[in-house]
């Protein structure tokens, strides 16, 4: 029978070496059929109208720094705008059938589906994300989220059974920089298929693709005022939930903001939802599938560069595997590739902004001060542009800054456990409660942990998977309210029990 | 670790999903121009060039073994493919048709394709093949010892069949469409490398599934952990039903970015196939004159 192989020891290691018999050409994808503007309007009323402020500010492309185009900064007045526009609309849109309004969620998802070329070249121009993941995530998730509620628009009375549901009113919505077209998606059409009407704010950064879903909302002939889409900065989204004709406010982005809006909001008889940061524990246990395993963490900390309010960030490894784990990961981040996000086989792309950068590069430093050993790719970086190389922390202990604040960047911090409690206890110390990850070959150890996790979504043996079905939000600091599924209808309803619509 | 021991037969569990996943998200890459003739031409280098039939013919083998040697007589710098793989009776004419061009002659050997036959008459197939000149040797494993828990007797057999095969390498064939579970061929690998296989083979080509991406994948990964664990590096062949160029590439794609350089070079990687060479050959002409020519200017086998 066998003898287990004699290990190599001392002098020479093997090593593995990459990219010498073959590399990829580049592969960029053409860019020329995205018509882009040199100037954005507002869309307010289902048209494109100058801002009254009559100020515009420029968005650039992360990777070049190349400005791309002017967007219109909304001020009070045009929120006011807006606001007015989406209350008229309102009667109007909640009278419609179901039936009816499902035909516009419908219409507007075959559209993106036909333009979804179109879409993902202008994500990741505006964005800095590589284009494998707008081409094959952001688009297809965005046209996803509106087929699957106009599913919903006509089955309103099945959400919640023995209970009557009506239309929240005038929604405020405020969303990040991060999945700039999906989180329009996903905040958009839930709202409508309820019979609500939206003000929308998209980030100051990356506002152009929400501003070519209206173009789609024409092209869908959605009624004028139903959605209205105002871009800006912090004052504008400021100005917007605030103000006193909203009925409710949902807005995904920084804990920080989410509190202000909190406060801003308590008291008005606004409903609100958020959807907050994260700092999710990714367990990895002696017994899971390894190789698999460090594809689940190299997709829940790198995809979209680690900007991710739900991202892998803290690696709890089980002390017989970690330096097995580690040494199979350092390997793996090695052959990511970083650069031109245009390029098909680029896997990870540019830092959306020079600001998430410099903080991206704070709390590494503070991470390396206290201590923990940094480990990065030896990638080459684009010399223009904002970029920062895949990055691992060991020897990580749970009071660091980087294992306890949102670092929002393609950082993996690295720790162990040695049993189930101890992982437990060590994945929910944190004030954060979005998501979290399993990898263990062993059923009933999934279900146990499950339970036990404080986070809004578990993933076992998978990560970052998304779906219209399936309810996405958090607890604690990581916000309330749920979007996707019948629990994200939720948000976008008043039950009135018992009572007949009349 | 006393050597009667099972556990030296332990592999991590797989999980088929991600397996699956991974080998999904590696055949979105993009492979263009010098990349893309750069890879056609080291496809054609690694192709086992095949013929496995009841009614093969000295003829058909001269025929095969003269396009492996020069797979487009009209362009000399497309490489020859790495070998010609046969039954061991028509070992004799493919080394002769062969001579001289460095081009080896694979036989396949141990009661292919089920392997259901005693270990004496598997050894003493092994032993007539390698005597007529095969300098490498395609096994088959037991799939029945396998399926039924004894991998000490699979073990045995791939020992005593690399004894038999003396200098000639020993490609050992798991047949991973019987295997059927990813955990299963992930162990197989790991009995037939231990065992002394010098390559891990996916299948005969007379079972399906034959070759799939997430199964190479995996045997990649076997072998790179060898590799890593023992300094002993073990080839993988990718054995039947990879028909097309572009299929061919995504599974190059994976050995470049799983296992890396040293697994890029006919020494340790190989398709086993027959039609795949002309339609890798159509897309280099094409790559090379801008049109495609039409299925009749290349030979058929």
């Amino acid at each position: 029978m066998a003898d287990l192989p004699k290990k190599t020891r001392g002098r020479r290691r093997p090593e593995l070496t990459f990219g010498g018999a073959w590399d990829y050409a580049a592969a960029p994808e053409a860019t020329d059929h995205v018509a882009l503007a040199s100037r954005h309007h507002l869309f307010i009323g289902g048209e494109f109208v100058r801002p009254r402020t009559r100020s515009y500010f420029a968005t650039v492309n992360p990777a070049t720094e190349q400005t791309l185009a002017e967007v219109a900064q909304a001020g009070a007045r045009d929120v006011e705008v807006a606001v007015q526009a989406a209350k008229r609309a309102l009667p109007g849109w909640r009278r419609l059938s179901g039936d009816d309004r499902a035909r516009y969620l419908f219409r507007i998802a075959r559209l993106l589906q036909e333009r979804s070329r179109e879409f993902a070249v202008l994500e990741t121009l505006d964005n800095g994300k590589p284009i494998k993941e707008t081409r094959d995530v952001d688009v297809p998730l965005a046209a996803q989220h509106f087929f699957y509620h106009a599913g919903w628009a006509d089955k309103l009375g099945l959400l919640f059974p023995g209970e009557e549901v009506e239309p929240v009113g005038v929604v405020g919505q405020v969303i990040p920089w991060n999945f700039p077209l999906l989180m329009a998606a996903w905040k958009i059409a839930p709202a409508l298929a309820a019979g609500n009407t939206v003000v929308l704010k998209p980030a100051e950064t990356s506002p152009l693709t929400a501003l070519r879903l209206c173009e789609v909302l024409q092209q869908a002939g959605l009624p004028p005022g139903v959605v209205n889409v105002i871009t800006g900065d912090g004052a504008t989204g400021h100005a917007l939930v605030r103000h006193p004709e909203l009925n409710k406010v949902a807005f995904t982005g920084s804990t920080a903001v989410g509190k202000e809006i909190q406060r801003a909001v308590a008291g008005r008889g606004v409903d609100l939802t958020l959807e907050l940061g994260g700092k999710a524990a990714h367990l990895v246990f002696e017994d899971a599938a390894l190789d698999q395993a460090v594809e689940g963490v190299v997709r829940g900390i790198f995809f979209n560069q680690g900007h991710v309010c739900c991202a892998g960030s803290r690696l709890l490894v089980q002390e017989g595997v970690h330096d097995e784990f580690v040494r199979k990961l350092q390997r793996r981040m090695a052959r990511i590739r970083v650069g031109d996000p245009l390029d098909k086989n680029t896997d990870m792309g540019a830092i959306h902004s020079k600001e998430q950068l410099q903080r991206i590069r704070g709390l590494v430093a503070s991470g390396v001060e206290e201590g923990a050993a940094l480990h990065q790719s030896a990638c080459e970086l684009p010399r223009k542009g904002f970029w920062f190389a895949p990055s691992m922390f060991t020897n990580v202990s749970q009071t660091h800054r980087v294992a306890r604040e949102e670092i929002f960047g393609p950082v993996l911090t690295v720790s162990t456990f040695r049993t189930p409690e101890e992982a437990v206890h060590k994945a929910n110390d944190t004030s954060y409660g979005l998501s979290a990850g399993i990898w263990t070959d062993k059923g009933a150890r999934i279900l146990w942990l499950a339970e036990r996790m404080r986070a809004g979504v578990v993933w076992n043996n998978t990560f970052n998977r998304f779906d219209a079905a399936s309810p996405f939000g958090g607890f604690q600091e990581s916000g309330f309210g749920r979007e996707g599924g019948r629990q994200g209808m939720r948000a976008y309803v008043r039950l009135r029990s018992g009572l007949l619509p009349g | 670790m006393p050597p009667s021991s099972r556990s030296a037969f332990q592999v991590p569990p797989v999980d088929a999903v991600a397996l699956e996943t991974r080998a999904a998200d590696l055949a979105t890459r993009s492979i263009k121009r010098g990349a893309k003739a750069r890879g056609l031409e080291l496809v054609v280098s690694m192709i086992d060039l095949t013929t496995l039939e009841g009614m093969d013919s000295p003829g058909k083998v001269r025929h095969l073994c003269s396009k492996a040697v020069r797979p487009l007589p009209r362009r000399a710098d497309v490489p020859s493919c790495a070998a010609v793989c046969v039954y061991p009776d028509l070992v004799p004419v493919a080394v002769a048709a062969t001579a001289g061009s460095g081009v080896q002659v694979a036989s396949v050997a141990t009661g292919f394709p089920a392997g259901r036959t005693d270990r004496r008459t598997k050894l003493r197939e092994v032993t007539l093949a390698v005597r007529a000149g095969a300098s490498e040797v395609d096994m088959v494993i037991d799939r029945g010892a396998f399926l039924c828990g004894r991998e000490d007797r699979v073990f045995d057999e791939v020992r005593a069949v690399k004894e038999a095969c003396g200098e000639a390498h020993l490609k050992v064939i798991l047949e991973t469409g019987e295997l059927q579970t990813y955990d299963n061929i992930r162990r197989a690998c790991r009995v037939a490398m231990l065992g002394g296989a010098d390559f891990v083979k996916t299948s005969t080509g007379k079972v399906a599934p034959a070759s799939t991406r997430p199964v190479v994948l995996l045997m990649l990964e076997a072998v790179r952990d060898y590799y890593l664990e023992t300094g002993r590096t073990v080839g993988v062949k990718a054995a039947g039903g990879i028909r097309s160029a572009k299929d061919a590439l995504r599974y190059l794609v994976l050995v470049n970015e799983t296992c890396g350089d040293r697994w890029m070079t006919p020494e340790w990687f190989r398709f086993g196939a027959s039609s795949l060479l002309n339609d890798v050959l159509m897309q280099l002409e094409k790559l090379r004159t801008g049109s495609y020519q039409r299925p009749t200017d290349f030979s058929r086998d």
